[in-house]
C-alpha cells in the first residue's frame, strides 16, 4: 500500500510534466495541423542553453530563465524560418520537416556538447518527504506541480482573458476571416510557436533531473509519452492534454514500479495502440462527420 | 463498375505517370554492373558498394510504402532490427544462412502484419508517432528481454566462410545485390499492375479508391506487409554484413535516415531509393573524412546527422519531388502531368 502510494505520487509529477509537454504539442496542433516532432529536440537544445548558462553564472535559475527564453526564441525562429513555408497538401510534409530539424538539432549538439550524458542537477532535493511515515512528495515534485500549474493558469489566462489569446484563437480557428478583421495571423502563429516551445522547453527543464541526464537524444522516449498523452486528451484540446499526462504518467510509474524500469517505453508503445485503436479521437471526442 | 473503377483509378494515378523503363533489363543491368564493379573496386568499396545493397532493399520498399501508399513509416528501423535480431539467433541455432534469411523476412513479415493492422486505421501525424514508438521501443526490448537478445551487448552471427573462389566482400556483395535487385524487381512488378494502382488510388483520394470498390484497409495492410518484408531483408543482410546484431545499430536515427533516403531521391520512385540507398553510405564516409581531417571526434557521426537534416528540410521545403524529379526539365514534367488529365477529360 505504501509503494502503490508512492508510486502515485511519483506518477502524478511525471504526469505533470508529460500534461506541460502535451499541451506544447496540443498548442501548435490547434495553431497549425501540424504534430511538431521537433518538439523534444527543440527542448534539449534549450536545456544544453540551460547547462551553458548555469555553468557560466553559477546561477542555477538563471540558467532556468535562459532556457525558457531560448524557447521562445527558438519556436519563434522554427516559425519564421522554417514551418511558415511547408506545402500542407499532404499531412506528411510537416512530420517530415519536423524530423529533418530532429536530425539537424542533434547533430549541431552533439557536435557542440558531444555524445554523452551530462549529469543535470535538480534545484530541490529529490529526497521524498516522510508524511505519516510514507515517503510522498520531494521538495522537487512540489516544484513541478507548481510550475506546471502556474503554466497552466496562465495559458488560460492569456487564451480566455486577453485580446491577444482572442486573436490566437481567431487565427487558429478562421485564418482568412482573421486576416480580413485586421488580425495579423503570421504574427499569431510565430507567438503559438514560441509559447509552446517555452512550454516544452520547461517541461524539459523539469524532467531532464529525473532522467539519465543531459544528451542529445535525452527527449526520444519522453516524446513518445507526451505524444500519447495528447492523442488520449484528444489533440485538440488542452484540457485533454493535462488529464492525458496525468494518466500516462501515473500508468508508466504503476508499470515501471511494479515490472521494471526496462518496460517503461514497450508499456507506452501499448498505451498508445490502446488509445490510437481504441479512442482514437481521445478521451473527449465527440462524434465526428463520417466521410464515406 | 469496372469501367467505372479504370477511370477513377486512371485519373488518379495520372499525375505520377513518368517514363516507364523495363524492370528486367534495368536488373540484368545492375547484377551486371554489380559483378563488374566488384572485380575491380578495391575490398573496402566493396564492402560499401554490399552496404548500399542491403540499404536499397529497405529504402526501396520504404518508398513504396509512402511514396506510392502514402503511410509515413518512421519504425522500419525496427522492423530491420526484428529481421536482424531472427537471423542472429536461427545462424547461431543452425547456421543456414538461406533458410534464415527467408525466416527472417517470414518474421518480419508477421511483425509489420501486426504494426500494418493498426497502422491502417490512422492517418498522418498518429501513424508517424505509432511508429515513431515502435522504433523507440527497440532497447527497450532488447534488454528486458536480455537472456534471448543480451540486451545492449548484442550478439554476434555465425556464418560459414565464402566459397574460395571469392573474397568475403565480394561475397557480401553479391549477396546484399543479389537481394536488392530481388526487392526491387518485385517492387518493380507489383507498384505497375493492378495493386499498384489501388495503392496509388488509396493514397490520393480514399473516399474515391472505396467508391471504386477497393478495400482501403486490405491495401494498406499489404503494402505494409511488403514494406516490412523488404525491411527484413534489408536487416538480416545487415547483420551479415556486420556479423553482429546490437540495439545501438538500430537507433531513432536510423529510421530517420531512411525517410530522408527515400525523400532526397523522390518519393514513390525506385531510381529514388537507389540515389537515397547511395547516399546513405557516401554522405556518412565523407562525413567521416572530414572529421578524420579536422582531428574533431564530436564532428564525426555528427556532421553526418546535420547534414541530412538539412538536406531533409531542404528538399521538402524546396523540391519536394526529390531529386530523381530533377531530371526532367520543368515544361517536360508539365507535359507528363497535363497530359493524362486531358485523357481522364475525353
Amino acid at each position: 500500500m505504501d509503494r502503490f502510494l508512492f508510486l502515485t505520487f511519483d506518477g502524478l509529477s511525471r504526469g505533470a510534466v508529460y500534461a506541460a509537454f502535451a499541451l506544447a504539442l496540443v498548442l501548435i496542433w490547434r495553431a497549425t495541423r501540424i504534430v511538431n516532432f521537433a518538439q523534444g529536440a527543440m527542448a534539449v537544445a534549450t536545456a544544453y542553453v540551460a547547462y551553458s548558462v548555469a555553468d557560466a553564472t553559477g546561477s542555477y535559475w538563471v540558467g532556468f530563465a535562459a532556457a525558457l527564453v531560448a524557447g521562445l526564441l527558438l519556436g519563434a525562429a522554427v516559425e519564421r524560418v522554417v514551418m511558415r513555408f511547408i506545402d500542407h497538401s499532404s499531412p506528411l510534409n510537416g512530420v517530415v520537416v519536423a524530423l529533418g530539424l530532429v536530425l539537424i538539432i542533434q547533430g549541431v549538439l552533439g557536435m557542440i556538447y558531444g555524445n554523452e550524458f551530462r549529469p543535470a542537477e535538480a534545484p530541490f532535493s529529490r529526497d521524498a518527504f516522510n508524511i505519516g511515515g510514507v515517503a510522498l512528495l520531494s521538495r522537487y515534485d512540489v516544484f513541478v506541480f507548481a510550475a506546471v500549474g502556474a503554466v497552466v493558469v496562465l495559458l488560460t489566462l492569456l487564451f480566455t482573458r486577453t485580446p491577444t489569446g482572442l486573436r490566437m484563437r481567431a487565427a487558429a480557428f478562421a485564418p482568412d476571416v482573421s486576416r480580413l478583421l485586421g488580425v495579423p495571423v503570421g504574427g499569431m502563429l510565430t507567438l503559438g510557436w514560441a509559447l509552446a516551445a517555452a512550454v516544452g522547453s520547461l517541461a524539459g527543464m523539469l524532467v531532464i533531473p529525473t532522467e539519465l541526464g543531459l544528451h542529445p537524444t535525452a527527449m526520444d522516449v519522453l516524446f513518445i509519452s507526451a505524444f500519447t498523452a495528447a492523442v488520449l486528451g484528444g489533440l485538440d484540446s488542452p484540457i485533454g492534454a493535462v488529464v492525458g499526462g496525468l494518466i500516462v504518467g501515473l500508468v508508466l510509474s504503476y508499470i515501471s514500479g511494479y515490472l521494471g524500469a526496462t518496460v517503461a517505453p514497450m508499456a507506452v508503445l501499448g498505451l498508445l495502440v490502446v488509445v490510437l485503436l481504441g479512442r482514437p479521437d481521445g478521451l473527449f471526442a465527440r462524434s465526428k462527420a463520417r466521410t464515406a | 463498375m469496372t469501367v467505372l473503377k479504370d477511370r477513377v483509378t486512371s485519373r488518379m494515378v495520372a499525375p505520377v505517370m513518368r517514363r516507364r523503363l523495363n524492370p528486367f533489363l534495368m536488373v540484368a543491368v545492375g547484377a551486371v554492373l554489380v559483378v563488374v564493379l566488384t572485380y575491380t573496386l578495391p575490398p573496402f568499396r566493396t564492402y560499401q558498394l554490399a552496404t548500399i545493397g542491403a540499404y536499397l532493399c529497405v529504402t526501396a520498399g520504404l518508398t513504396v510504402l509512402t511514396g506510392l501508399n502514402g503511410q509515413l513509416s518512421l519504425g522500419h528501423g525496427a522492423l530491420m532490427a526484428t529481421g536482424a535480431y531472427t537471423l542472429a539467433l536461427w545462424q547461431n541455432k543452425f547456421n543456414l544462412l538461406a533458410v534464415g534469411i527467408v525466416v527472417a523476412i517470414l518474421v518480419t513479415t508477421v511483425a509489420g502484419l501486426v504494426i500494418g493492422l493498426a497502422a491502417a486505421r490512422l492517418r498522418g501525424p498518429y501513424l508517424a508517432g505509432l511508429t515513431l514508438a515502435v522504433a523507440v521501443v527497440v532497447p527497450s526490448v532488447a534488454s528486458t528481454f536480455d537472456e534471448t537478445f543480451n540486451s545492449d551487448q548484442g550478439l554476434s552471427v555465425i556464418l560459414n566462410p565464402p566459397p574460395e573462389s571469392m573474397t568475403v566482400e565480394q561475397w557480401q556483395a553479391w549477396l546484399c545485390w543479389g537481394g536488392a535487385l530481388v526487392t526491387t524487381l518485385v517492387l518493380a512488378l507489383v507498384t505497375r499492375g493492378r495493386f499498384g494502382r489501388d495503392m496509388r488510388a488509396v493514397r490520393d483520394d480514399e473516399t474515391a479508391a472505396k467508391l471504386a470498390g477497393i478495400s482501403i484497409a486490405r491495401t494498406q495492410v499489404w503494402t505494409f506487409v511488403i514494406s516490412a518484408a523488404c525491411a527484413g531483408l534489408g536487416g538480416a543482410l545487415f547483420a551479415v554484413l556486420a556479423q553482429s546484431v546490437s540495439p545501438g545499430a538500430f537507433p531513432l536515427t536510423l529510421s530517420l535516415f531512411l525517410v530522408m533516403a527515400i525523400v532526397i531521391g523522390g518519393l514513390g520512385r525506385l531510381t529514388g531509393a537507389v540515389i537515397g540507398a547511395f547516399l546513405l553510405v557516401a554522405l556518412p564516409a565523407v562525413a567521416h573524412e572530414i572529421g578524420e581531417a579536422s582531428g574533431s571526434q564530436r564532428l564525426e557521426g555528427n556532421l553526418a546527422l546535420t547534414f541530412f537534416g538539412v538536406v531533409l528540410v531542404v528538399v521538402m521545403l524546396a523540391a519536394p519531388g526529390g531529386l530523381a524529379s530533377l531530371r526532367l526539365p520543368r515544361s517536360w514534367r508539365a507535359r507528363l502531368s497535363r497530359k493524362p488529365a486531358h485523357r481522364a477529360g475525353s
